[in-house]
């Protein structure tokens, strides 16, 4: 008796969780909607005419559909020549920091030296240091150098690695046994040729999860480029984007400013559809450990 | 002690001696890049800040010992721009409760979560100066999105967004909301997925609602989450920069959307006080390293681990 009241009490349980699971797939839906729109609205804009932007009225459709505001973007040389030095600092930085920062991480994860320990967290206590703290000695060292009037500002500091990026490859390398190390020792292997010929190869799936969230960070980094960047020939495409925006705006030529940055978001968000997953689980795990 | 011991004894930390000199040569480039570019700016930076220097006029010759603290602690901007980038914090916890529910949601038996995963994350992706053009134009007073829709609704008129001194910080925080509401939604969902089954389970058992639930079991849980968040947030919060500068011209009306680091920016690089720049930098390190040890300090009095 009690028994069938007990699957009676079940079965309405599964019923009401069925109910309420597709009310909460409604509300996430919706919400997934406004958060897109904007984005959606940016691209619909950059297709329309200035008279249909500025009439007023909401929509969504642009008619006609302009394209023309695409190829006027592309042919300014300005906004190719930021392309190029976004290009130019990331490239460097990235194959230089990479390296650096997967050695720092090897010997972090796999190799015994004293002081082990508290190196590392002072190492990781430097992210909580802002930008903003350093910047203006940074820009009067670098003006001393005579780097305000290249790229160098944006390059030489990162190649010497990159914290999160050190942190996340060493969490990756405590994951592989260390008698791989050992084997290694044993065999006479040295220490440089262990990394690169075995761990290296191991952890490649990370590194390159690693190096495409630096990318992304390099190719919207805004602050950094604006203060270091003297001369305009040496912007980079963020900072393009936003001249543009204060330049045009006053035609109100919308639809051109629009244009430009979605253009300037592209590489990121194809990076990012291609490899939402591996890019996601790695900022999943940044709050578990 | 027998003298083969000994020998081996040697020869082993002789390997350990030559393993820990490859080992500190390897992690050397970090710590090199700290002293240089961390390091040594933050005590340039201390410095600095007790000089009244351009950058142009001499650093040792213009010292003036406290006298940049004792002016910014009279300057009206400075406050302003404290007071607002405090302000613009309202958005963290607005952040972490849409985030939480939001997760919530994702972590139930419904299909497509991956796609609803993706879509709440591209603003985060997304470059921040070209989202920071995008929303200048949805708040645009007589074109934008906003007031759109509310002419459509309502009939009436929105509000000012980014010229009124209340609504630009009403926009602010819905914009950084937006931005950053990805973040928390995949840091929770990682940590309800971190949670046993059999919690639940148990707790159904006992006879436990809801809300029972929620407050016993994933609060709980979900709180190294939460303070990872909290920590995050509020170190990003007090550097915003970038939205103020391409969405207001010289920081607003009667600099309402003008943050600390905004000041700092203005005042070093715009009016070349590189000292009293140096002397906000200094004071912002100062809050920041306070809040966060605060934290650490407190962590344990709510924050719970597994096991």
């Amino acid at each position: 008796m009690s028994k069938e009241k007990d699957y009676a009490s079940s079965a309405l349980v599964t019923k009401k969780e069925k109910v309420i699971n597709v009310i909460v797939f409604i509300a996430l839906c919706l919400g997934a909607v406004v958060m897109v729109f904007p984005l959606i609205y940016m691209v619909a804009t950059s297709f329309m005419t200035k008279n249909q932007i500025l009439s007023g009225t909401l929509t969504l459709f642009p008619d006609p559909i302009l394209i023309g505001k695409y190829s006027e973007v592309l042919q300014k040389g300005e906004f190719i020549r930021g392309i190029i030095n976004s290009l130019k600092v990331a490239i460097p930085l990235l194959i230089i920091g990479g390296f650096t920062s997967a050695l720092a991480a090897f010997g972090f994860a796999k190799m015994q030296f004293r002081g082990k320990g508290i190196l590392f967290l002072a190492l990781l206590a430097t992210i909580m240091i802002p930008f903003a703290v350093v910047m203006i000695p940074q820009y009067v060292m670098f003006t001393k150098l005579g780097w305000t009037n290249s790229l160098l500002p944006l390059i030489i500091p990162g190649c010497f690695g990159n914290v999160s990026m050190i942190f996340f490859l060493r969490q990756n390398l405590l994951g592989i046994p260390d008698e791989l190390m050992e084997a290694a020792k044993l065999d006479g292997c040295s220490y440089f040729g262990t990394f690169v010929k075995i761990f290296f190869p191991l952890m490649k799936g990370a590194f390159g999860t690693q190096l495409m969230l630096w990318f992304m960070g390099i190719w919207n980094d805004y602050l950094a480029p604006t203060i270091f960047l003297r001369s305009e020939k040496n912007w980079t495409l963020q900072v393009v984007i936003r001249s543009f925006n204060s330049y045009y705006a006053i035609q109100s030529d919308y639809a051109l400013i629009m244009a430009a940055s979605v253009i300037a978001m592209i590489p990121t968000m194809l990076l990012f559809f291609i490899f939402q997953r591996v890019i996601i689980e790695s900022i999943a795990i940044s709050g578990i450990k | 002690m027998s003298k083969t011991t000994k020998k081996t004894k040697t020869k082993m930390s002789a390997m350990a001696k030559k393993e820990e000199r490859w080992a500190w040569l390897f992690i050397a480039a970090p710590f090199v890049g700290f002293l240089l570019f961390m390091a040594y700016p933050i005590c340039f930076a201390v410095f600095a800040s007790m000089s009244k220097w351009t950058g142009i006029n001499s650093l040792i010759g213009n010292f003036c010992g406290l006298d940049n603290y004792i002016a910014l602690f009279q300057d009206e901007k400075f406050w302003k721009s404290l007071m607002t980038t405090i302000i613009y914090l309202i958005g963290i916890p607005i952040g972490m409760i849409l985030g939480l529910l939001l997760a919530m949601g994702m972590n139930r038996k419904i299909p497509g979560v991956r796609v609803l995963r993706t879509m709440y994350y591209v603003p985060v992706v997304s470059s921040l100066v070209a989202i920071s053009i995008l929303w200048a134009w949805v708040y645009n007073y007589d074109y934008g999105l906003f007031n759109s829709i509310i002419k459509a609704l309502t009939g009436m008129h929105g509000p000012n967004w980014l010229g009124d001194t209340f609504w630009v910080k009403v926009a602010m925080i819905i914009f950084m909301t937006w931005k950053g509401l990805g973040t928390s939604i995949i840091l929770y969902l990682a940590g309800l997925q971190n949670i046993p089954r059999n919690y639940y389970e148990a707790a159904l058992m006992d006879g436990a609602n809801g809300w029972q639930k929620f407050k016993n079991i994933t609060l709980p849980l979900v709180s190294p989450v939460t303070f990872y968040i909290l920590i995050t947030s509020l170190i990003g919060g007090f550097q915003v920069f970038v939205e103020v500068s391409v969405m207001v011209s010289n920081g607003g009306t009667d600099y309402s959307a003008a943050t600390v680091v905004y000041y700092l920016y203005d005042k070093a690089f715009s009016n070349g006080q590189l000292g009293y720049g140096c002397a906000i930098a200094v004071l912002l390190a100062i809050i920041v390293f306070i809040i966060t040890a605060f934290n650490f300090k407190f962590q344990d009095k709510w924050v719970k681990t597994m096991d």
